[in-house]
């Protein structure tokens, strides 16, 4: 089984990924992350204006057979959150690293984005 | 302890399945996802390899003494071709497994049973329990002086599970006998090319459909002439939890979550008529009545209750215990069974499920949540 991995992207080891874009980070899972949840029956997010820090709570996705925490890929406050997910949080499955997105963090500090694993990196460790 | 593999193992592993460990098994969990192959079970047809699940063996002119003995339900009852679900108790009435028990087709008759010929059961404990129930059934035949032979042939047993609205003209279309004609928990020998398989009109999803117990070395080519989607444990799961089946393990086990069959909600399985390990302690249970039993539960608020979870009053205090949970594919509600005290068992009493801290409105649903048999 191979799984898309752009490496438009970072990555995290709980297999969230982070784009940025002109300082505002957005944020999902990885398709290797929904194909191991299976179904996903709804996404539970921080409200916007709520401050995150970097590997603290983003939140919990349930699939029909597990529930799993969030964590956030930087520190920053939450700008805004992928509404669509409450109606449809199959988006998660069809389109993990497009329409199945989270939410987006106005980040405190672009540099934290270092920390996190690059496309290459991530695919070692899901190899 | 090395992990089981069912004959299947490496047909499921080119199909794409994902496998999970269960009762010391290598299962396949999921196929495709659980949603289309649940949803192919409550509208087509879909079919599970449950080769995991155990077979005991039972002949002898006492067989029938020491399936009555050992298990809940009257076996007497039983005309070759039946079966019928039951629980096997300790003398505390405690549920040890739950199983089904098909009669076989009596076995000829020897120079020890006389003229008769001997009768004959084969039943099915759940996955990694058939060593120790065969060493149950050998003690108690042994202290009791039966004359009983006693095998078990887990492993030369796959089982498979057709089931949904289409599996009786599938597997019908398939065998020389026209198994649809067979009726609720009615089994027999049937022949699918050659290869002659135990037939039953059983099942664990809520549907229609049949159980198929094929000999090991032909089990992939069985596999293969039975068309449908394939389905793993994870629609298993769902599919029964939406029905009001319980799993063993979970929603009793021996050792974390003593139950007996009344308070699981099994009490039909229970023949006080009958003598069996168990049956005093049971009748004083019947007339005193539970303390607890198995309800339903449907979340109000958003979220999932899932094994393990507290049950809570209006007031915030714990009474009971999530034991199984989804969220159901069918009805797309957030459901699941656990116990609570009978006061507070009624259907439509309001209750709370506490999901990773935060209590979620909960109300008491009848069980099963969904049942088209």
């Amino acid at each position: 089984m191979s799984f898309d991995i752009p490496d438009d992207r970072r990555y995290l080891e709980s297999h969230e990924w982070a784009l940025e874009e002109n300082g505002v980070v957005r944020v999902g899972i990885t398709d290797f992350a929904q194909d191991e949840l299976g179904d996903v029956v709804f996404v539970e997010l921080p409200d916007e204006g709520d401050h995150l820090e970097q590997d603290g709570d983003l939140g919990v996705i349930e699939s029909i057979k597990a529930v799993s925490d969030l964590y956030a890929p930087v520190s920053g406050d939450v700008k805004a959150v992928n509404e669509e997910l409450f109606n449809a949080p199959e988006l998660v499955n069809d389109d993990p690293f497009g329409e199945g997105w989270m939410l987006e963090l106005e980040a405190d500090d672009l540099d934290e984005l270092d920390a996190l694993l690059s496309a290459a990196e991530y695919e070692d460790q899901i190899a | 302890m090395p992990l089981q593999t069912p004959p299947l193992r490496g047909a499921h592993d080119e199909r794409g399945a994902k496998f999970t460990e269960f009762g010391g098994w290598d299962m396949p969990v999921e196929f495709d996802s659980i949603q289309t192959e649940h949803a192919a079970v409550r509208e087509d047809v879909g079919i599970f390899d449950v080769s995991h699940m155990g077979q005991i063996h039972v002949t002898g002119p006492d067989a029938t003494e020491l399936m009555q003995r050992l298990t809940s339900n009257d076996v007497t009852r039983l005309e070759v071709g039946d079966s019928q679900y039951a629980a096997i108790t300790n003398e505390e009435g405690i549920i040890i497994d739950d199983t089904v028990v098909y009669r076989l087709p009596d076995e000829p008759a020897t120079a020890s049973s006389g003229s008769d010929g001997k009768p004959t059961y084969l039943f099915v404990p759940n996955a990694g329990t058939d060593e120790e129930t065969h060493e149950r059934w050998i003690s108690y035949r042994n202290e009791w002086d039966l004359e009983a032979t006693i095998d078990n042939r887990t492993d030369e047993y796959a089982m498979f599970a057709v089931q949904g609205p289409n599996a009786p003209a599938l597997v019908d279309d398939l065998t020389d006998e026209a198994v649809a004609e067979l009726d609720r928990f009615g089994a027999q020998y049937a022949t699918i090319d050659d290869v002659t398989c135990w037939i039953a009109r059983t099942g664990y999803t809520g549907e229609d459909g049949f159980e198929l117990l094929v000999p090991w070395s032909e089990a992939e080519y069985i596999w293969s002439l039975i068309e449908c989607q394939p389905c793993g444990l994870g629609a298993r799961d769902t599919l029964r939890i939406e029905a009001g089946f319980l799993l063993a393990g979970q929603d009793f086990d021996l050792e974390s979550n003593p139950r007996t069959p009344y308070e699981a909600g099994i009490g039909f399985t229970v023949a006080l008529e009958t003598e069996f390990v168990g049956r005093d302690a049971l009748e004083q249970v019947h007339d005193d009545g539970v303390e607890e039993q198995l309800v339903g539960v449907q979340l109000i608020d958003r979220g999932v209750p899932r094994h393990g979870y507290d049950i809570t009053n209006t007031d915030g205090r714990v009474v009971g215990t999530v034991t199984s949970g989804t969220m159901s594919p069918s009805l797309g509600q957030p459901i699941g069974l656990g116990y609570v005290p009978a006061d507070y068992a009624e259907p439509g009493t309001t209750l709370q499920v506490v999901v990773r801290g935060q209590s979620k409105k909960a109300r008491v649903e009848t069980i099963p949540f969904i049942d088209t048999v």
